[in-house]
């Protein structure tokens, strides 16, 4: 059946109100009578509270309340773990610690919050926070991974025996034999290190407790307001019924709104409940790198097994995650690395071992790409290393691994993030390699351009990289969609939104079932109000799992329009066709019916209806699928390095993307290009600097870079579409995959820029000044 | 503010029986100045504190919360206004320093049924995902374009260098530029379209 509206770049319902300023963020609320807090972070990473006095600040003219730990007295908790303990299969060990709300004996980040100031104004608070007295013992603090695993370390948490946070063991055949059989064993250590998700909007929380109505209403710039509204009721006594929790327009997430809860989080709905009054908080930038959650620190120690021909025999990687100063994101992220190490490869021998590391930093939960990308970043550069080694084309050596088309289902034999088994459903790898090696103009760059250039003194160099992301994990999502008396659609899901389109891809998929304009479908996200059933926005999951709930539904309320309109125009329902509104009879479209008069005619104001029949044109349904759907694919890139000062430029940029069905063409590559964006973030100007007492040097957006305009280049796409068939859209998830492969990009384009000096990269990000240090090492040993 | 109210927050009585001061009393607002500046060509007249930022002038006093704050040091450029008709980081300024001046906000430009030339290409474009950079990208862009009516790719590119945008790896923003000023001179200056810079070779299906 051809499509009307699924696949079609139609443009987005919610931009008016976004570009003309009336679009409603968390910090737009404004409440008579509401009062603004502010927080006194530690300085230190690592230090015991001794004590602290905040009777000046409670003196100080405006100032409503403060809090410390003792302040809270049995509500003091530490936040519940955000996802399950790992299964307890053989060799896991998992020592969940989680944040705290205040600190209470002992400082384990530097940023995390000791007290909280509630006055009359955001400056006043301010003011206060400094009028605190605070005695803090410095201790001495742990930032490298591995000196916190060794013996004399200082310990994160003292009632553990070390600062192991986890240790978790996946094998796949027999590594070890194949080892020994191998013409080529790769072995590398390959660094990776931090970055921040750093969206335009920093966190906030406005909460507002009516005692009069018994009502706690929370507008929080969370990813995820069903669980946030969950967990608020629990921890206040409240029933979930009692609990509102909204997450209006987002300024983007990334990731790190979906930690929860942030000590924050659970503060402001619990003083407004104290005070009974509205209560804000918005996080300032500075805030923003130190108290929101960061990403991607890892040491892997890999081997790469492989025959003369290029073929991978198995993998080994034993490696350090840094969680930070808590774990409350489980093993989500080594997880996802360990099943993404192997790539888009046919690797049947595999060894991965997780250690989990607390230390002195703020916490680390995922960000865009949430582990992957470190997991492809190992993959591309050992089958480049190999590809040199062995001397065989890296195109080639790609094409020699893929898994072939007729594996699919391919299973792998271990657990994914989800702790269940990493199946990839579905994939044709090689024509999308293909597409992009033609799009870049591949053989005729190497064949006549570089040379040309290279000739002229130019440092030129291309690259190509697959990748796959697992995505549109479970456990499942809902919708539920009213056809309203004046024929537009109403549709309400869970999951939050952060600038993805889901007002308008989501309505897609409802107007291609009910033949209705998509301007004319009105989509709530984020309000549990409206509705409370479902998880949040992450692990690409939006087009998969709550996109087929939005279909499930559609197809759902299909039916019901169907059956009423046959018994009121005498037709059966295989000859009644929807299209601009109407039902209508397909070779008479004088006998016709509104969907506006049907809905009115489902909820009559009198007479009788037949026992057993539901009101109204209405249904809820929900997905949840057996398992993810994994994507595929192939970026490309030609760039050249300026010799003089290490700056890079992109001259050209593909991606050739197989995300199953795509929805709207324009909204995908939307994704795509910011993924990308924030792919050359991570690849060579964003890295957290932390010093070795665990400060970290470059909080702000002055020194911590994130690309612009001028970085970013023009990106070329191109989509192929293998459909899921784990879902009835076949759709994959998209939102995560433009970010995964660039560090691995990066790394084959500025050694194959750079010839003369025979690098081998491995470590991310990098960075002008980086890249200068390694040329000098290799032209000391030179 | 009350002076039992240490004593209340330890013994947990019920929020009703403590008198709140009133709503942004006198009593914090400890020295005030009187400025009057133009805000979307509507003149107030208002105390404020010498500290209070524009930024937050314009979003919480005067309720225009189109304005959006990232980052409060002036690099993210999401709180850009046109000051006298310059793009200024509201952020940046007092509130103070504005008396007498003249402000245009993102709400002074167009309302969703109306919107200017430049918002309609931003939607047609895809030049939007999250939105909260986008009012000051408008802003920034408004000046350049009267300046430079026919810019190409790098001028834009660099009109646009000191604005962050975290979703959209700013090409659907560099398309949505091109297309407004193709529209911009064939309403202004009653141009035909085929004078007009062609579009990136894979703008729009």
């Amino acid at each position: 059946m051809t499509k009307k509206y699924i696949g079609k770049r139609i443009l987005r319902n919610e931009d008016p109100r976004l570009l003309t300023g009336q679009a409603l963020f968390v910090d737009d609320i404004n409440i008579p009578g509401m009062y603004h807090a502010a927080f006194l972070r530690s300085d230190y990473a690592h230090a015991r509270l001794k004590s602290i006095d905040v009777s000046a600040a409670r003196k100080r003219p405006g100032v409503i309340a403060v809090y410390t730990a003792e302040d809270m007295g049995d509500d003091w908790k530490p936040g519940p773990p955000l996802v399950s303990p790992p299964p307890t299969v053989k060799d896991v060990i998992f020592f969940s610690r989680t944040q705290v709300p205040l600190v209470k004996d002992k400082v384990r980040h530097a940023g995390e919050p000791i007290a909280v100031v509630i006055a009359e104004s955001r400056y006043i608070a301010e003011d206060a926070v400094e009028d605190i007295v605070v005695d803090l013992e410095p201790l001495k603090a742990v930032a490298d991974l591995e000196k916190a695993l060794r013996a004399d370390s200082v310990l994160v948490h003292d009632d553990l025996e070390s600062n192991l946070a986890a240790h978790m063991v996946q094998v796949k055949g027999d590594y070890r034999r194949v080892r020994d059989e191998a013409d080529l064993v790769i072995k590398r250590r390959i660094v990776i290190d931090r970055g921040a998700a750093a969206a335009m909007e920093n966190r906030g929380i406005v909460a507002n407790w009516d005692a009069k109505s018994q009502q706690l209403t929370v507008w929080d710039t969370t990813q995820a307001p069903i669980p946030i509204r969950n967990g608020l009721a629990s921890r206040l006594g409240l029933s979930a019924h009692q609990v509102r929790v909204i997450a209006p327009f987002l300024g983007g997430g990334f990731g790190p709104k979906m930690m929860m809860f942030y000590p924050e989080e659970m503060l402001i709905p619990w003083i407004a409940v104290k005070l009974a009054r509205p209560i804000k908080w918005i996080e300032d930038r500075r805030e923003n790198f130190y108290a929101t959650t960061q990403e991607r620190e890892q040491i892997h120690e890999v081997e790469m097994a492989l025959t003369r021909d290029g073929r991978i025999l198995g993998m080994s990687d034993i490696f350090l995650h840094d969680t930070g100063a808590y774990d409350p994101y489980g093993l989500t992220i080594p997880l996802n690395t360990q099943n993404h190490t192997m790539g888009p490869y046919d690797v049947a021998n595999y060894y991965s071992e997780i250690k989990v590391v607390f230390t002195n930093k703020i916490i680390t939960t995922p960000i865009r790409g949430a582990g992957r990308p470190q997991g492809i970043y190992i993959a591309e550069r050992l089958l480049d290393i190999a590809a040199k080694e062995l001397g065989i084309d890296p195109i080639e050596i790609r094409k020699r691994n893929y898994i072939p088309p007729d594996a699919f289902p391919y299973e792998h034999g271990i657990i994914d993030q989800a702790f269940s088994p990493l199946i990839l459903d579905s994939g044709n790898y090689q024509p999308v390699l293909e597409k992009a090696a033609t799009l870049i103009g591949y053989d005729e760059f190497i064949r006549e351009e570089q040379p040309r250039l290279r000739a002229a003194g130019r440092h030129v160099g291309i690259s190509i990289v697959s990748f796959i992301e697992t995505t549109g994990v479970g456990p499942y999502e809902g919708a539920r969609i009213t056809v309203e008396a004046d024929g537009k659609i109403s549709v309400a899901t869970g999951v939050g939104t952060q600038g993805q389109g889901h007002f308008t891809s989501f309505a897609q998929v409802v107007a291609e079932q009910l033949g209705v304009d998509v301007r004319d479908v009105h989509l709530v996200t984020g309000d549990t109000a409206e509705f409370h059933w479902g998880t949040g926005t992450f692990a690409s999951r939006g087009a998969v799992v709550a996109g087929n709930a939005i279909h499930a539904s559609a197809v759902a309320v299909r039916g019901k329009i169907l059956k009423l309109a046959s018994e009121i125009l005498k037709a059966p329902e295989d000859e009644l066709e929807l299209e601009g509104g109407q039902v209508r009879v397909a070779d008479i479209p004088q006998m016709s019916i509104s969907l506006g008069e049907l809905a009115s005619r489902a909820n009559p104001l009198r007479g009788a209806v037949e026992p057993g029949t539901e009101p109204g044109l209405e249904a809820t349904a929900y997905f949840g699928p057996k398992y993810g759907a994994t994507a595929f694919g192939t970026h490309a890139m030609i760039l050249e390095v300026d010799p003089e000062t290490m700056m890079v430029e992109i001259k050209r940029y593909v991606v050739v993307e197989d995300c199953g069905t795509v929805i709207n063409p324009l909204i995908l590559e939307g994704q795509i290009h910011g993924g990308v964006a924030m792919g050359i973030g991570n690849a060579y100007y964003e890295k957290l600097v932390y010093d070795e007492n665990a400060q970290l040097l470059n909080a702000s957006l002055m020194d911590y870079i994130i690309p612009t305009a001028t970085e970013v280049p023009r990106i070329v796409v191109g989509h192929q579409e293998t459909p899921s068939p784990l879902n009835p859209l076949g759709t994959k998830g998209a939102g995560e995959a433009g970010t995964i492969p660039v560090p691995a990009l990066f790394a084959q384009a500025l050694e194959n820029a750079l010839p003369e000096y025979n690098l081998e990269i491995l470590e991310t990000p990098l960075s002008p000044n980086r890249l200068f240090e390694l040329l000098k090492e290799k032209e000391i040993s030179r | 503010m009350p002076e039992d109210l240490d004593d209340w927050i330890t013994s947990n009585n019920t929020p009703t029986s403590i008198h709140y001061p009133p709503f942004n009393s006198e009593m914090s607002m400890s020295h005030t100045i009187e400025i009057a500046l133009t805000v979307n060509k509507i003149h107030y007249e208002r105390r404020v504190e010498p500290r209070m930022l524009l930024s937050d002038f314009l979003r919480h006093e005067l309720g225009l919360t189109g304005t959006h704050v990232g980052c409060e040091h002036g690099v993210c450029g999401a709180c850009t206004i046109l000051f006298d008709g310059q793009p200024v980081r509201s952020c940046l300024m007092f509130a103070v320093q504005a008396d007498g001046h003249e402000i245009l906000s993102i709400e002074g430009l167009g309302t969703p049924d109306n919107l200017h030339p430049l918002q309609q290409s931003f939607i047609e474009a895809h030049g939007v995902q999250c939105g909260f950079c986008t009012s000051g990208i408008i802003l920034t862009l408004i000046p350049f374009l009267e300046g430079n009516p026919h810019p190409d790719e790098q001028e834009i590119r660099h009109a646009i260098s000191g604005n962050i945008c975290r979703c959209t790896g700013y090409q659907h923003i560099v398309d949505a530029v091109m297309l407004a000023a193709e529209k911009i001179s064939v309403t202004q200056n009653g141009r035909i379209l085929s004078e007009a810079k062609d579009l990136p070779p894979n703008y729009g299906s």
